[in-house]
């Protein structure tokens, strides 16, 4: 059991940290802000996209051939510590690169990663997630949307029919991944399929949704006759629900140790301000300061455990906690840098609604414990498979 | 980087819990409990003659082992699990951590030797009645006088004390403050004007002893190091007391989870497991939510003590809260899923209550580590 890195190891963090520095204080200064949801400028996003794609700094765990290094998990850790250092901005491709790309990685055929991987990694094409809808949020098995196979002009394609609902991303995505049932009435997790399918065409409506922040990050999808072709669905139709779990698995990748280090940049200027307007010397203040900055050590020395031990194909216990424990400590954090930012944390800084940093981010943390699988499903998921507990009955049609 | 435990690691984790199944079974724990020493004498001598564990993190130039805080937080953690009650938290992560830090190459020689080959017990004798933590609550005083020195004073919370043929006292010269005038002094237990005595503790399977020292005469080689020199290596062995403790409260934690959740897949009401209700399975899966951060929290503070990368006292302090947040959780829950019965002197569930709270006091509370957190995180001093 050791923390430290190699020789070679530091020279690779050299390297990017000296790629980063460069284009951040370069030709990329103006997206310098560390943070991770920001919609406002979505052309030089995805030329920052492109940038780290050229470079090969987009996907690095991928193999070379789909624009990747093959870097070593310990390559993969401390690159992402080295983009959240610089302050780089939340990753517009994050979609694609850490879960729909894994996924075709690991289930994929050839063609599919030829097709989509290259891509993905260079910020061609951007990517969403077609899970929810306004009947299956926790329960996902419950999906209505409906695909089945038609002849088309160039061969057989999948025609869809149905709705999704809080879509991260849709409006700047060019290919959605997809649950959708393919079985004529099947039920529950059977007869579901993954599909790949292109957002721009005329099957498609996307509807923004304001969230409480004032920004619409995610959407409404319609897919009213929506194609895609035969070969587009990953593993074997009707095996879509497997394929649909394994890539929820993948958010527990190296990725996890950026957002991290958005998570410290986040806290110190929780410190800066405690310093700054005497909070800090509240002994109550104090105390959950330090929780906090406990917390986010132990947070990184988690997904090392969990890192390491996928690494040798091991689902470690502290895999299934790591969600509801990072969200848990990020919602908590939200409270805590209102708690020391007092009644000036409640004023915007521009009309109509623009709000200071902490103070978004007070609001969007109380995403964190929604999406990706609420606390409560979360517990849920740990006694049942991890403490083997009996399952939550279901209930009737 | 590779933060798993390796191979060798995993061997001795393996043979440890082989150990406790037999040694940490709940009726050999609570005899051992009710006897005057507090703990059996037998299963101690296995677990430092033949395991050869009161060595392990000891170097080989002492007859120790050679391995560090890693397999010791794995002997730690496995011993806690069970609350198995031994002298091996006070000689080997309490005393010899001083001994090792503060005193001599020739000191630690005659020492830390007999305490590697399981000879010697040891105790440290630090807080006074106060029973302020670290430094501060040092109760004893060493008045020196040319070659002669003197110990007057009390130290009141003394870990198996009872139990110690050797005591390392802790001691300030008079009127001396902060990391000024501390000086550590070997002293066999049976030494004249020592008198000890064992206390009622609320954790009877980590019992404490008062330590009186009533003018005892002690010459400078039985001094550790330099007189009133050794703050810095008394601090420094706390910290890795510190990290030991809390990888015990993490074996606490895991235990607590293992018990209860064995318990609700088994208890029936209203017709049904009462795991299968979401208000118990929740509390069960938050229990381990918190114990596997406590483990991350203190197999980090291990590895940090290992391979000196990074703050020792930000880890140590980080591991000591949480673990001890994490324990009392746990046991707490343990207490309440298992209703009535959780509640008894005959179940388990007390044994563990009463060790996460007098864990979680010994060498300073929650509070205390995030105060001490608050200032190495730079927040200056509190109002
Ligand atoms: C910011 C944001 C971005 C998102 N982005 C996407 C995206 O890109 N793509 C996508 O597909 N989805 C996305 N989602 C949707 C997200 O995955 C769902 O909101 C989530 O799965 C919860 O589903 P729901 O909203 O239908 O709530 P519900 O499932 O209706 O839950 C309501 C409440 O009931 C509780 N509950 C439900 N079932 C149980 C149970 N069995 N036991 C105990 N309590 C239960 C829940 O914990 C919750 O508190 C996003 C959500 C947010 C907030």
């Amino acid at each position: 059991m050791r923390l430290d890195f190699s020789p070679q190891e530091e020279t690779f963090r050299r390297e990017a940290a000296t790629w980063l520095e460069g284009q951040l204080s370069g030709p990329f200064a103006d997206l310098r802000t560390g943070r991770a949801h920001d919609i406002s400028a979505p052309e030089r996003r995805k030329e920052w996209e492109r940038a780290l794609g050229r470079a090969r700094w987009s996907a690095i765990g991928w193999p070379e051939e789909y624009g990747g290094r093959n870097a070593t998990l310990a390559e993969q850790v401390i690159f992402a510590e080295e983009y959240a250092r610089a302050r780089a901005p939340g990753r517009l491709g994050h979609l694609g690169i850490e879960l729909c790309g894994p996924t075709i990685l690991a289930l994929g055929t050839e063609a599919q990663k030829r097709r989509f991987l290259p891509k993905m990694s260079a910020g061609e094409e951007y990517w969403c997630q077609g899970y929810s809808e306004p009947n299956a949020g926790s329960d996902l098995s419950n999906v209505r949307t409906r695909a089945r196979l038609e002849k088309g002009p160039n061969g057989p394609e999948w025609v869809i029919e149905g709705q999704k609902t809080w879509t991260s991303l849709a409006q700047f995505a060019d290919w959605c991944f997809l649950v959708t049932r393919t079985e004529e009435g099947s039920t529950g997790a059977r007869g579901l399929s993954y599909l790949l399918v292109p957002m721009h065409q005329k099957g498609v409506t996307i509807r923004p949704i304001r969230q409480m922040t004032g920004e619409a990050e995610f959407n409404e999808t319609f897919f009213d006759g929506a194609r895609t072709a035969a070969e587009n669905v990953v593993g074997a139709p009707g095996e879509g629900w497997k394929v649909a779990m394994a890539t929820l698995s993948f958010e527990r990748g190296a990725s996890t140790l950026a957002q991290q280090m958005g998570f410290r940049n986040q806290l110190d200027a929780i410190i800066g301000a405690a310093k700054d307007n005497g909070a800090a010397r509240d002994p109550l203040i104090r105390q959950r300061l330090a929780e906090a900055y406990a917390g986010l050590k132990i947070m990184r020395a988690s997904s090392l455990r969990m890192l390491t031990s996928a690494q040798s194909g091991k689902l470690s216990p502290e895999a299934f906690t790591y969600k509801i424990f990072w969200a848990t400590w990020h919602r908590k954090l939200g409270e805590l840098a209102m708690d020391v930012l007092g009644p000036a944390g409640e004023l915007g800084t521009a009309a109509p609604y623009e709000l200071q940093e902490l103070t978004k981010m007070f609001l969007f943390s109380r995403a964190d414990t929604i999406y990706a699988g609420t606390n409560q499903v979360q517990r849920n998921i740990i006694a049942e498979r991890a403490l083997g507990l009996p399952k939550e009955p279901r209930g009737g049609a | 980087m590779q933060f798993a435990f390796t191979e060798e690691q995993d061997l001795i984790r393996e043979a440890a819990q082989t150990f406790f199944r037999e040694h940490g079974a709940s009726q050999r724990v609570r005899a051992a409990m009710e006897t005057p020493l507090g703990y059996d004498e037998g299963s101690w001598a296995t677990m430092v003659r033949e395991m050869g564990w009161a060595g392990i993190a000891l170097p080989e130039s002492v007859g120790g082992t050679g391995l560090g805080n890693v397999e010791l937080a794995i002997l730690q953690e496995e011993a806690g699990r069970c609350v198995q009650p031994s002298p091996f938290f006070s000689t080997v992560c309490l005393a010899a951590p001083a001994i090792r830090h503060a005193g001599t190459p020739a000191q630690q020689e005659s020492l830390l030797g007999p305490i590697a080959t399981g000879e010697a017990r040891a105790a440290l004798a630090l807080t006074g009645a106060g029973g302020a933590p670290g430094l501060e609550g040092i109760g004893v005083t060493l008045e020196r006088s040319g070659r002669k020195s003197r110990l007057v004073g009390e130290a009141s919370y003394v870990v198996h004390g009872h139990a110690a043929d050797l005591l390392v006292v802790a001691a300030r010269s008079p009127g001396s403050r902060g990391a000024e005038g501390v000086s550590l002094i070997a002293l066999p237990a049976g030494t004249k004007g020592v008198r000890i005595e064992k206390l009622v503790a609320l954790d009877l399977t980590r019992p404490m002893a008062r330590i009186r020292l009533e003018n005892v005469e002690v010459t400078t080689t039985q001094i550790l190091g330099e007189p009133e020199a050794a703050a810095a290596a008394l601090t420094q062995a706390l910290r890795l007391a510190q990290i030991a403790l809390a990888a015990e409260q993490t074996g606490g934690a895991q235990g607590a989870l293992e018990t209860t959740t064995a318990y609700a897949k088994q208890r029936v009401q209203f017709g049904r497991a009462i795991g299968s209700f979401q208000a118990i399975k929740h509390r069960l899966a938050d229990m381990m939510i918190a114990a596997e951060a406590a483990k991350s929290a203190a197999y980090y503070a291990a590895c940090i003590a290992d391979t000196a990368i990074g703050e020792l006292a930000e880890a140590a302090a980080i591991a000591k809260s949480r673990c001890s947040d994490a324990f009392f959780d746990c046991a707490a829950n343990m207490v309440q899923l298992h209703g009535g019965i959780g509640f008894t002197w005959e179940h388990d569930a007390q044994l563990y209550f009463k060790r996460a709270r007098a864990s979680s006091t010994l060498l300073g509370t929650p509070q205390y580590h995030r105060e001490l957190l608050a200032q190495l995180m730079g927040l200056g001093a509190a109002s």
